[in-house]
This record gives C-alpha cells, sequence and structure tokens, in this order.
C-alpha cells in the first residue's frame, strides 16, 4: 500500500495523474485482494473507448475457485489496458501497484472520487475484514 | 467464523497454519492453507494430508447386519470379504439418489466383524433418518438377525492422506503391510505413535482424488497428535496439508462425482454413469424396482465431460450448455484444472448431444464458449507395473 494511492472499498487501489490529455487514474487490485483470491487463472478487462461508472464492474478475474468482478473506483473512459497481465497472472501478486496495473481511466468532470478511501481508511477496512 | 458450527479436532491445527476456514455442512472446514493449486500440484506429484472428519461414518455390526445393508444399498454386501471395500448408492422409492457411499467390511482386534458405512457430511443426517426409517426396533432385535448400528462420526477423526508417496508416509506409523494392501481393500491397524497408546485405526486404500493413497479413521483424541506426527514425517516427502478446495479440483479431474453437484435425488444411477454400483437381479431395496422401469428407458440426460482451450474462462455450476442456439443441458461443476491447463467441467446434457468429440458452447455470464465433450476422466494416474 502506499499513500499516493486512494482505494475503493471493494479493493480497488487508484493512482491519480494528470496527464497533457487531462487527468487519469490509473486501476489495480490491491496485494491484501490478491491474497484472498490466490490461484489466478484469467483476466476479462474492457476494451479501450469504454465508458465506466464509479461502483460498476468494468471487467471479472477468475481464479481457480471463483470468478470476481473488478469496480472501477471512477467515472470516466478507459484509455489503456494492460494487455501484458492476461498471460503474467502468476507474477501478479509480486508487484500489484506496478507492473500489475489493469486499466487506465481518462476521469469525467464528475470524477465520482468522493467515495474512495485513504490508506489509513483502507487498511482499517481490511483488518475488519479479516476478523 | 460462526461459532455454531462443529469442528473437527483439527480445528485449532488448521486455524494455526493460515487454513481458510469456511462452512461445509455444517462444520468449519479449511478450504486452502495456501494456495489450491500448489495443494492440489503436491498431492499430484508427492504427498497431501486434508482433514475429512466431517464425513458421516455409520457402524453396523451383529448378525443380521449384512442382510439389512444389502437391503439398504444398490450393491452386493452379503458376498464382500473382510477387508473389502464398495463403491455404493442410496436411493429413494423412485431410483433417486439419496447418497453415494463406500461400504467397508473389517474386523476389529478381537476378531469381531463389522461394516463401516462412510456417507457424505451434508447427507449424515439425512442417511442416518433414512436407516432409522427402515430400522425399527423390532427388526434390529429380531431374534438372531440382531443388528447394532451407531454413528461414530463425532468419535472418530479422518484423514485423508493422498498422493504417489502416501505409502512412504504412513508405513512407519502403522502396524500393517501398506505395499500388500490393494486398492479398495482395508483394515484395522495399530498406530506406532506413542501418543496413540496402542489404539487403532482403520486404513483403506481409497480416496478422492485419482491418485494412490489412504483415508484412516481414528479415535478423535489422538487425531491432533498423529496429524502433527504425519506431518513431520512427510517433510522430506515434499508433504503440504491440503483443503477442500484442492479436494474438489482433484476429483473434478479425476471425473468423480460430487453429492449436490452431479448427483441428487433427482438423477438417478444410470444417467449419473455409475449403473455398475446397482445390482438388481436377485437383490431388493428401495428404488430397486424403479431403477428396472428407468434402466429400460433410453436416458433423457446423462453425464460428460467438458474440455475448454487454456485462456478461456470457466464454467461453474448452473452454467446452461447450449447446441444449436439452443439449451440442452446445465453445468454441475466447473474450475481451471490445474493438472491440464485449462478450465473443465462436468454436466448434464441431453442424450443425443453427449458423445465424445461433440462441440458445444458454454454460456458464461452471457457470452458462449466453445467446449468440447471428452470422455471421463480428464485425468487418471499412470499406475505402476
Amino acid at each position: 500500500m502506499s499513500q499516493d494511492l486512494l482505494y475503493s472499498k471493494t479493493h480497488e487501489w487508484v493512482r491519480l495523474a494528470n496527464e497533457p490529455a487531462g487527468k487519469t487514474a490509473t486501476v489495480g487490485l490491491t496485494s491484501f485482494a490478491l491474497e484472498m483470491l490466490t490461484d489466478l487463472v484469467h483476466v476479462e478487462l474492457p476494451p479501450v473507448g469504454r465508458e465506466v461508472k464509479a461502483g460498476q464492474p468494468f471487467g471479472e478475474i477468475e481464479s481457480v475457485k471463483a470468478v470476481s468482478d473488478l469496480y472501477s473506483p471512477v467515472n470516466g473512459q478507459v484509455v489503456e489496458i494492460n494487455s501484458a497481465l492476461a498471460g503474467n497472472l502468476e507474477h501478479l501478486p509480486e508487484d500489484p501497484y506496478g507492473n500489475g496495473w489493469f486499466i487506465k481511466i481518462k476521469l469525467a468532470g464528475d470524477a465520482g472520487l468522493s467515495d474512495l478511501l485513504n490508506e489509513a481508511a483502507y487498511k482499517k477496512q481490511c483488518e475488519e475484514e479479516q476478523h | 467464523m460462526d461459532a455454531s458450527l462443529t469442528r473437527t479436532p483439527l480445528y485449532d491445527w488448521h486455524v494455526n497454519h493460515g487454513g481458510r476456514m469456511v462452512d461445509f455442512a455444517g462444520w468449519a472446514m479449511p478450504v486452502q492453507y495456501t494456495s489450491i493449486i500448489e495443494e492440489h500440484t503436491a498431492i499430484r506429484s508427492a504427498v497431501g494430508l486434508a482433514d475429512i472428519s466431517h464425513m458421516g461414518r455409520l457402524r453396523f455390526e451383529g448378525p443380521g447386519a449384512a442382510v439389512f445393508l444389502a437391503e439398504l444399498l444398490t450393491r452386493r454386501v452379503a458376498d464382500m470379504e473382510l477387508g473389502q471395500i464398495r463403491y455404493s448408492l442410496v436411493t429413494n422409492d423412485e431410483g433417486g439418489i439419496l447418497d453415494d457411499v463406500l461400504v467397508g467390511y473389517y474386523h476389529n482386534s478381537h476378531g469381531q466383524p463389522f461394516f463401516m458405512v462412510v456417507v457424505n457430511a451434508s447427507n449424515r443426517a439425512k442417511i442416518v433418518d433414512w436407516i432409522s426409517a427402515h430400522l425399527p426396533p423390532e427388526r434390529a432385535q429380531r431374534p438372531g438377525q440382531e443388528i447394532i448400528w451407531n454413528d461414530i462420526s463425532r468419535l472418530w477423526a479422518m484423514f485423508a492422506i493422498q498422493g504417489p508417496r502416501s505409502v512412504e508416509l504412513l508405513q512407519p506409523l502403522v502396524d500393517v503391510d501398506l505395499r500388500s494392501m490393494r486398492y479398495y481393500r482395508g483394515a484395522q491397524a495399530l498406530i506406532l505413535h506413542p501418543a496413540a497408546q496402542r489404539q487403532g485405526c482403520i486404513i483403506s486404500r481409497t480416496g478422492y482424488t485419482g491418485e494412490d493413497g489412504f483415508e484412516v479413521s481414528l479415535g478423535a483424541g489422538i487425531a491432533a497428535e498423529v496429524w502433527e506426527a504425519l506431518m513431520e514425517l512427510g517433510k522430506p516427502l515434499g508433504i503440504v496439508p491440503a483443503g477442500l478446495g484442492a479436494r474438489d479440483t482433484l476429483r473434478l479431474e479425476a471425473g468423480m462425482p460430487l453429492y449436490g453437484h452431479e448427483l441428487s435425488e433427482q438423477i438417478n444411477p444410470f444417467q449419473a454413469g455409475l449403473g455398475f454400483a446397482c445390482h438388481l437381479v436377485g437383490y431388493d431395496f428401495p428404488g430397486r424396482d424403479a431403477l428396472v422401469q428407468i434402466q429400460k428407458q433410453p436416458l433423457k440426460t446423462v453425464r460428460i465431460g467438458l474440455e475448454m482451450a487454456a485462456g478461456s474462462r470457466a464454467a461453474r455450476q448452473g452454467c446452461p450448455v447450449m447446441a444449436d442456439g439452443r439449451k440442452v443441458g446445465e453445468v454441475t461443476s466447473g474450475t481451471h484444472s490445474p493438472t491440464l491447463g485449462r478450465p473443465i467441467a462436468m454436466a448434464y446434457v441431453d442424450a443425443a448431444f453427449a458423445e465424445p468429440g461433440r462441440e458445444l458452447q458454454l454460456d458464461i455470464r452471457g457470452r458462449f464458449e466453445p467446449a468440447k465433450v471428452v470422455e471421463l476422466p480428464f485425468y487418471q494416474r499412470k499406475k505402476k507395473k
């Protein structure tokens, strides 16, 4: 986890950046989520250009045991996907906040950031879920 | 974890070793300790130890026991030799499957013979009720045909030792020669461990993984010590503890049905491919007459195996099976096969679409994915000569 990230209640992390084309959010899954999932075998990411809404599924991740939805933490449009992810799922837990990113979203005017958690609040939520 | 769940004698060990505890048929059981794929692979290549103390175990003895079991189970019992184990079914009057069981014929250290019937944890209460209904006191006390039966599930723990190195692991701890024990045979044995205080156990060369191995029933009071001893002895062999998650992927690869998925009261043994477990001629048990009728008719739906291309999404229970845009069946179990590296599934489909090689589609959350009918099992171990 990191101070410069925001987190969703559904265990996605968000890294905000100002880029020439506008504000973007890079999104991935937290190490807590990956530890809970284990045995990843498949990931489904949306096509570039897809509109996404905060709290709505943008894709899915599948482990040996089950399939889980991936939720967009923000409103916006997908501008880039990590196409290297599908072939490297077993290495995802080694670098979930770097090479393990899923999608990059160009934020909408109403980005829907208000429900996101800071690091301390997210840590607290994870501790509660473990008990 | 819900405190109302029943705990096995290994509960504390599981929790202390990272076991993720889930509710399975009212028992708190570990679904995995580390990774399902790791636990699965260890059992295919070395050896794994699983706590299966939740399995129901019913013990029958007395001069009337064999006759009674023959009238309860779909499989012959009366001709069983000591030390023999058979896979059998319990069917209702309509021929629907109430449970699938293993029945073993053993003798205790005093030479007294008895039967042990191992039933699914999820069906234990139902089977106990079914037996009670078919075995009223006047029947159990019929002179010369007395039957004593007990549900020993809570008194005895049960371990599954599975994998090619199972003999090496278990042999130092028991006083019977495991190398000469054949598949689907078993014996009463002494546990050679100080904590066991020369208590006995029941060992059978059986399992639910498609691998060589043993299932051992032993007193709940000594279970934790014996488990620790096995884990210690198994270190040089590459032992891992295995949870229910790996047991599920292992049995699925081995094409073995699981009650609540491939088996239910709405499914008859012939559809499930379990006709071999039904002896209909010269035997009588609940459902026998119905099964004679069912056997005369062509089967409407049958159990099949389906394989998908590597990298596909896996089908799960309830997923529709499609042919030419029409639903022809439903998946009962599906997962990613760690051994084959691709998704596999079992399904019931219209018998016209069941022949191996046929291309079907699976409707996985609204998107059709191709799948091919294959022979079961998906995985078969190479047997040593």
